[in-house]
This record gives structure tokens, C-alpha cells and sequence, in this order.
């Protein structure tokens, strides 16, 4: 396949940016959208040219390094993948393809398509864990039998890869699913209803000062979630989120 | 130096409570005076950071990812071993102990391993109180599953994603910590250098990977949780920034490297499609539980099925070959990995490879489907001779159980699985070898620890499965706090180490001036090309099987391509700014260092022992052949180049286990 690449480049946080044509060919439809780019890069290097910096890691859909907007959605086209695994059979000779990266006020650009998503880990760091320390010396681990369905529910929102597909599809850049899916994750389990109150008052209050926006019930975010995080997490954290008000 | 494991004494199920009780403790007060960097932050290095920090310590953590969520940890699938016996199959301590020792192919230091099995059971009531959503049954309590090499079922999983969901546990525990201030956390920062001063490991000189900025960071100890070094074959199945680096320049600073020519070539990994891969894709051993691997008896069929005039669910049971039941009928598709994986090659080496390149096996689950679809019709009180409803209520079962998995299979290769077998191939995985410590952890530079896949103790020649996420979290959460206390109670008076000390000076210059040399060197091939041209020799000549003639030409091609690469390697942009070439340049360079070290240990090694295959060393039945004079770690000194590293042996005792021939059958 021969194509034409529409790619973001930036030099750095404080470059203004613009929109940069390439082209490429010989493209495989066996090859995934990185080693797509991959080729394009080592044609860059061996002219001289400086590569295009994006993020990734694992390829394979689970670290959640990875963050392209490609043809106006995260992750481009196709559901429940990560970039790494968007594979160009998906495309079709002649294409022209725009790849941009995931644009959020909390998430600046740090060159080209690498992005800082730092405010995602201030979150955590607000509320994300059980307060228990490692000492081993716990209870045993089936002292507190935990239904299967409960069970399977907060491994459904323990999913999440921390991607910020959510924030980048979301006309507000809430990152309400993102949050929620943590916040639901230790809800459902009996281990995290000790400190509830807190942690849901307090993972709220770091996302609103990292500048995400508000949830305005789209339901984009759902549908471009690599991982499937399902809606009802945001309703889940509004429900703890309003108990814990009450409770104050 | 003369190698000391230091073992405890005293009976093996005694050493690990003796010597925690013998050790010397620093006080809650003095622990707020000493710190520790922790280098790496995947199951180990994320567990060790959390803990050290609990315990008062003030850590600083780094990680070249942009958060430490990202380790490759992230990545293992099938789950974790734990000695729990919740299933009353006879499992115990002794027996994990047992099957790890035979299935590492006795090359592992008994002690550390039967420590290794002590504490398995506490990290699962730990990763549970840490709200790790482990796979549960209907009663409530927690469900296994079973894995390889074993008679058990003592697996515990969080769907295929079990490493995912016990490194955020671990980084729930780092975040926590974080927030309190006693972790600083460097993300996106890589270690270049250790920094020894007076002969103690006191720092470490790191990239900012976004600003190009070399820092110098002091502590009073410095521990190594960096992972494997599997991508010195440029196709494998770790992340694309795991990198042997901080290892490597560990050893070039004293540390020895131990075993580095044990690789575990793992048996169900997606087949290279074409020569633009840029890595290989695991599908869990867990699969082994219900699929079931086979490949045409006869090679007209085999003809048929390249051609495209045959689908495999077309040909008939008795035409079907499932060489794993027919080799090795006691434990049939759950032998160990080595086991499998040469199996696998075995086969396709004969002419039976099932894909377009002859190097691809079957992995079916059609028998699985069938038999789960008439349990269900059957709980559920529905006909059990309705092929269409068993089909469905089969599949149910199997997407409940593998669901993710058979996603990504679909992803990458294109086909569904549920209607046809995947088709799967070897490729490298992990890395039993790693950076020599003793039974504390500790390497052979004083104040320098190494912990989970980074060091070499407890896997010896071959891993099991789910055992990688039970010693990272082992040696992170419950042995690395003991043993780290004894060294840095002498340090409780020290106070903060200087990074104007010329040691750091020598270290930063060292790091500039090699940065310096890449940018300027203005050669006319990228990082790529060269990477890529080791990976094919190390998988050509040091991967599945070895031999003397290949070994001995791949030291020299190894080592003509290291020259060749700091003469004509091209990275390009500048030192102060993100620029992941640079970053890539000296990860490739490392490999290409070890990569000599890792042939010439496996031409030393005359003997065939689990991931390590001499082809002049094995049984008539083509099994591996394990020889008595060779019981011992190989533990490699630096001196200059990696063709004259010193060897120091540490012969392996068993005194608690027999050694004997290794059979699945």
C-alpha cells in the first residue's frame, strides 16, 4: 500500500506545532500502525531527518504507552484496541491518514506525539490504594469471600491501561471513565469500602485541579476505551461520590 | 573475589526464619536518615519501592516509561504460583520448592528457592487486601488454575491479565507512598551509570529522557529491579524499551553476570508474519489448560494446508499428530516451556510447520469447546446432542476464561480462533541469567541489590509458568526489606552522600562522553539496522538450540558488528531534547556487549539444560542431557571486553532435593 501521512509535529511543549505531509510505501496490511511508522522513521533517519517521536512500549495493547489520534479518534479506527494494535489492513491503498496526538488542556505535548499524561498518576497518588502496608502480614487471602459476580465487576473496571483515549475523546476532556473505573474497582470490593469517603472526595478534587473537564453523559468515551470501561463506572462514582458528600 | 552465596546454616525449612531473626534491624528513627534508589518499577522494583518506603526509607524511584503502571510486568498473562493448597491437590511448600528446582532443571540455588515458595502464600493475602481483583468462583473464594511443568493447581489469575492487575497493585502501594513523600518518583528517566565510591554502590547518574538532562543521584544503597535482557534478539516478547542497560553497566562496575546464556523460549507466542515486526506477541501458557497442540501426521496434508486447499478443521482426528500427548503422555500439553518450545521445533524442523514460513504449530481448542458446552448444557438441564447450542454455551466458556486473549490473537493474526486453531511458534520470552546476588540479594559490589527477573537465583535453567510474578513480588515485597536492613544498619550514621564526590564527576563524564560519541558520529545506519542483524544471529546460533561451531562464529560476528556500529551507527538530533534514537543507541550497544558474554557462556556450558540446548549434549530421544561437571552457576567478571570476562564458578549443592533426569513423561 502507498499513503500519505498527515502527522503532528512539534519540537517541544513550548513549539507552536503544525501539521507535516509524508509518504510512504510498500506498506503491508499485515504491519501494525507503529511499524507503519517505524518505516517512515528509519527513512527519516537514513535522509537525515529527524524522526517522529511518539510514545509506545509494549505492543501489545496493555501498558497503555501508546496515544495516537489517528483520522479524528483515539486510537483510530477500530473498537476496543490500543494504537499498537490497529493494524493497517484496516486501511486502504491511497489512503491519506491524519495522525495528531491526544489533545487535552491536562495532557501537554512534549514533542510531536509524545505527550505528558502526569496529571493521570496525581490522581492516583490522591487516592488510588487500599491503605494497607505490604508487611504480609494480612489475613488470609479467602477470609473474606467476595462474590464472582462482584468480583468480575471491579476486574471489568480494573481494566483500564490509563491511556487517556477517554480525556482525548471527550469534547469537556473529562476523565471521568478513567477516574470512575478506580474509583468503582475499590467499591465493589469490600477491601475498599474502608476508606471510601476519602478516596472518592479526594481522586474528584485532584482531577478537577489537574483541569479535566465535566462528564456531559456523551458516552464517547466508552466507545473509544481500548479496554471497554463501561459507563456505569461514571454513574458508580457519582453515586460515592454524592454518599460521600452527604457524609462529608 | 571468591563467590559467597552466604546461606544460612541450618535445616533448609529453618534458614529463612533463622536468618531474618539473626540480621540486624535499623531503628524507625535512623531508617527517616538513609536512602535508597530503586531502579525499575515493574513487580520488583514497584513492590521493593512501596515497601522500603513503609518502612521509613526514603526512596527514590525511577523509570523510563512515563509512569511506573507501565513496566512490562504490565504484560504477563496467566498468573501467579502460590504454595496456598486451596484446592487440596497435595500441594505444599516442599512441593513448589520441588517442582521449581526439577523444572529450573536443577541450576538454582536451593535455598533461594525454597524461600521463594515460604512466602508465595503471603503475597496473594496481600495482593487481595490490596484489592487485586483475583478470578474467583461462585462461592466466593478464590480460583486456580493450572500451569506447567506441575501436577497442581495452584495458579491464581485475574483474567488473562494477572501481571496487569498485581503491578497496579504494587503501584496502588508506590502511589500511596508517593503521595506521602517518602517516594520521589523519576518517570521518564533512564540509569546510565552506578556510581561506586569507597567499593559501595552510592548512586547512580540517569537521562531525563524529555530534556536530555544527565543527573546525579546519591543513596545509600541502590537496587536494580530493570527486568530481562530477552530483547538482545531484537524480536521477543518484551516491551521495545526493555533494555539490559542498568544491568549491564552494573557488571561493567563489578557486578558479575550469572548464566546469561539461560533464555526461555516460550512455546505459544503469535508466528513472525514478515520481516517489518518489531516484536512478538505471547499468547498465556493458561492456553495449555484447554488447547491442545498438534500438526499434520503426514506432509501431503501438510502441503495442503500451506497452499491454502486445506483448512486444519478439515482434517480428521486420526490425521492430526498432538506430539505433546504422544512424547509425553503424563503431563501432555502442560510440559514446561523448554519442553514444548523444542517439541515445536522439532516438528517444524522435520517439514510439519503449518503456516507459509514452515514455522508455526496448532493450538486448538475445538476439544475444549465441545467438552465445556455439554458440562453447561448439562448444569443448565439442556440437550446435550444440540451441536449449535454446545458449540455456543462451549464458547461462552472459553471467551469467559480466555476471552482477552483470543482478542488479541484476532487482532494481530487476522483469524477468529473460536472457528479455527491458532497457530503458534516459539520465541523469546525471559531470562532465567541476570546479575549474580547472594541469598541476600545483594550483588558482588557491596550496597547493590538486584531483584526479580534482573538477578539470576531462583529459575535455574528454565522457568515454570506464573513464577516470574510470584519472585518479582517475592523478592520486592518480602525478602529485599529484610535483607537491605542488615547492610544499611551501618549506615545509619553516614549521612547524605555528596554527588560532588569525583566518583560521581568520573561517572558523569564517562556518560557524556559516550552520549557525545553517538550524536557526533554522523554514520549512515540506524539503530535499527544493527539491532536487528544481532537479534537474527542470536536467534540463528544462540537461540533454540546451540552448538560449538555456531557459538564460536557468532562471537565473532557479534563482535565485528559491535565495531561496525560505533563506526557507522546514525543517531540523529541533539543530546538536549527528547530523543528516543540516542536512548535506543545505548541500549543496542550494551546488547551488543552482551551478546558476546551470553555465546561465550553458552559454548562453556557443555551440557544441554533447560532453556540452554547443546546440540552435541543430548539423550538418544532427543531429550536435553544435563552433566554433573557443569552444576554450577557461571558467574562472569568484566575485564575490558566481554571476550575476556573472568568466570567464577558457584558450584550448586542439593541436599533437601534428588538430582535426577528430568522426565514429563
Amino acid at each position: 500500500m502507498n499513503l500519505t501521512l498527515k502527522i503532528w509535529r512539534q519540537k517541544n511543549a513550548n513549539d507552536k506545532g503544525k501539521m507535516v505531509d509524508y509518504q510512504v510505501s510498500d506498506i503491508s496490511p499485515d504491519m501494525s500502525f507503529l511499524e507503519m511508522l517505524d518505516v517512515l522513521n528509519n527513512e527519516l533517519i537514513e535522509k537525515g531527518d529527524s524522526p517522529v517521536a511518539f510514545d509506545h512500549d509494549c505492543r501489545e495493547g496493555i501498558c497503555g504507552m501508546c496515544s495516537l489520534y489517528i483520522n479524528g479518534e483515539a486510537h483510530g479506527p477500530g473498537r476496543k484496541i490500543t494504537t499498537c494494535q490497529l493494524h493497517m489492513r484496516m486501511f486502504k491503498d491511497g489512503d491519506t491518514i491524519y495522525i495528531e496526538p491526544f489533545r487535552a488542556k491536562a495532557f501537554p505535548v512534549i514533542k510531536d506525539l509524545v505527550i505528558d499524561r502526569g496529571a493521570f498518576d496525581r490522581v492516583q497518588y490522591a487516592g488510588g490504594f487500599i491503605s494497607v502496608n505490604t508487611s504480609g502480614n494480612t489475613q488470609d487471602a479467602n477470609s473474606i469471600p467476595i462474590s464472582k459476580h462482584a468480583a468480575d465487576e471491579a476486574m471489568d473496571a480494573a481494566t483500564c491501561i490509563g491511556c487517556g483515549a477517554c480525556v482525548a475523546t471527550c469534547k469537556n476532556s473529562s476523565a471521568m471513565l478513567f477516574v470512575g473505573a478506580k474509583v468503582s474497582q475499590y467499591a465493589l470490593l469490600p477491601q475498599g469500602k474502608v476508606e471510601a469517603t476519602d478516596r472518592v472526595l479526594n481522586m474528584i478534587h485532584q482531577m478537577d485541579a489537574e483541569g479535566f473537564g465535566n462528564c456531559t453523559n456523551t458516552g464517547a468515551c466508552e466507545i473509544e476505551c481500548p479496554k471497554g470501561i463501561s459507563l456505569e463506572n461514571i454513574a458508580r462514582m457519582n453515586r460515592e461520590y454524592l454518599k460521600a458528600s452527604l457524609k462529608g | 573475589m571468591a563467590l559467597d552465596s552466604k546461606i544460612p546454616q541450618g535445616p533448609l525449612a529453618d534458614k529463612w526464619t533463622k536468618h531474618k531473626n539473626d540480621i540486624n534491624l535499623v531503628n524507625p528513627a535512623n531508617k527517616r536518615l538513609i536512602d535508597v534508589i530503586i531502579v525499575g518499577t515493574g513487580l520488583a522494583g514497584g513492590s521493593a519501592a512501596a515497601t522500603l518506603a513503609e518502612l521509613g526509607y526514603n526512596v527514590k524511584a525511577f523509570c523510563f516509561q512515563d509512569s511506573p503502571r507501565r513496566a512490562h510486568s504490565i504484560a504477563a498473562q496467566g498468573g501467579i504460583n502460590a504454595a496456598k493448597n486451596y484446592q487440596g491437590d497435595g500441594d505444599s511448600t516442599y512441593r513448589l520448592f520441588y517442582d521449581t528446582v526439577k523444572g529450573g532443571d536443577y541450576r538454582s540455588r536451593e535455598a533461594n528457592v525454597y524461600r521463594l515458595a515460604e512466602v508465595s502464600s503471603n503475597i496473594i493475602d496481600q495482593c487481595v487486601a490490596q484489592g487485586v481483583p483475583f478470578a474467583r468462583d461462585y462461592g466466593g473464594l478464590l480460583d486456580n488454575r493450572s500451569f506447567g511443568g506441575v501436577l497442581v493447581s495452584r495458579t491464581f489469575y485475574a483474567k488473562g491479565q494477572t501481571g496487569q492487575q498485581l503491578l497496579l497493585g504494587a503501584y496502588s502501594a508506590m502511589n500511596r507512598q508517593i503521595g506521602r513523600g517518602k517516594i520521589k518518583m523519576y518517570n521518564r528517566h533512564e540509569m546510565l551509570d552506578v556510581v561506586i565510591v569507597d567499593g559501595k554502590a552510592r548512586g547512580i547518574i540517569a537521562r531525563n529522557l524529555v530534556t536530555g538532562e544527565i543527573e546525579r543521584h546519591s543513596a545509600h544503597a541502590v537496587v536494580l529491579g530493570t527486568g530481562g535482557y530477552g530483547n538482545v534478539f531484537f524480536l521477543s516478547t518484551n516491551a521495545m524499551g526493555s533494555n539490559v542497560t542498568a544491568a549491564w553497566k552494573a557488571h561493567k562496575r563489578g557486578a558479575y553476570f550469572a548464566n546469561p546464556c539461560y533464555t526461555q523460549i516460550h512455546p505459544t507466542c503469535i508466528p513472525v508474519s514478515g520481516d517489518h515486526q518489531s516484536k512478538l506477541t505471547l499468547m498465556s501458557e493458561s492456553l495449555r489448560n484447554d488447547g491442545r497442540i498438534w500438526v499434520p501426521k503426514h506432509k501431503k496434508d501438510v502441503e495442503a494446508i500451506r497452499s491454502g486447499n486445506l483448512k486444519p478443521t478439515q482434517l480428521a482426528e486420526e490425521d492430526r499428530d498432538y506430539y505433546l500427548e504422544r512424547r509425553y503422555p503424563a503431563f501432555g500439553n502442560l510440559v514446561p516451556r523448554d519442553v514444548a518450545s523444542r517439541a515445536a521445533k522439532e516438528r517444524c524442523d522435520e517439514g510439519y510447520g503449518v503456516n507459509a514460513t514452515g514455522e508455526a504449530v496448532y493450538l486448538d481448542f475445538a476439544a475444549a469447546i465441545l467438552r465445556y458446552g455439554k458440562e453447561q448444557a448439562h448444569v443448565k438441564g439442556l440437550s446435550e446432542n444440540d451441536e449449535t447450542l454446545i458449540n455456543k454455551l462451549g464458547k461462552d466458556v472459553v471467551k469467559a476464561k480466555y476471552g482477552n486473549l483470543f482478542q488479541m490473537y484476532e487482532k494481530i493474526a487476522d483469524e477468529n480462533p473460536y472457528e479455527t486453531p491458532m497457530m503458534i511458534y516459539p520465541a523469546v520470552h525471559y531470562t532465567m541469567g541476570g546479575v549474580w546476588v547472594d541469598y541476600n540479594l545483594q550483588t558482588t559490589i557491596p550496597g547493590l541489590y538486584a531483584i526479580g527477573e534482573a538477578n539470576f537465583s531462583d529459575h535455574g535453567a528454565n522457568r515454570l509458568g506464573a513464577s516470574a510474578l510470584m519472585q518479582g513480588l517475592a523478592d520486592g515485597y518480602f525478602v529485599l526489606p529484610y535483607t537491605i536492613g542488615d547492610y544499611l544498619s551501618h549506615d545509619i550514621r553516614t549521612g547524605t552522600i555528596s554527588t560532588d564526590l569525583p566518583e560521581f564527576e568520573e561517572a558523569e563524564r564517562k556518560v557524556t562522553e559516550s552520549i557525545a560519541h553517538f550524536i557526533n558520529n554522523k554514520g549512515s545506519k540506524s539503530v535499527d539496522y544493527f539491532h536487528r542483524r544481532l537479534g537474527k544471529i542470536m536467534w540463528d546460533k544462540c537461540g533454540m538450540s546451540r552448538n560449538e561451531k555456531d557459538l564460536k562464529v557468532a562471537i565473532e560476528e557479534i563482535s565485528a558488528l559491535r565495531k561496525e556500529f560505533y563506526k557507522e551507527v546514525l543517531v540523529p538530533g541533539t543530546a538536549d531534547e527528547f530523543n528516543e534514537q540516542l536512548a535506543k543507541a545505548g541500549r543496542v550497544a550494551d546488547f551488543l556487549e552482551l551478546g558476546e558474554l551470553f555465546a561465550k557462556d553458552a559454548l562453556l556450558r557443555e551440557e544441554s539444560a533447560g532453556g540452554h540446548f547443546r546440540e552435541e549434549y543430548q539423550t538418544p530421544e532427543g531429550e536435553a542431557m544435563r552433566r554433573k561437571e557443569f552444576q554450577f552457576v557461571s558467574a562472569w567478571e568484566y575485564k575490558g571486553e566481554p571476550k575476556d570476562a573472568v568466570l567464577h564458578e558457584e558450584v550448586l549443592e542439593y541436599n533437601n532435593i534428588e538430582v535426577k533426569e528430568r522426565s514429563y513423561k
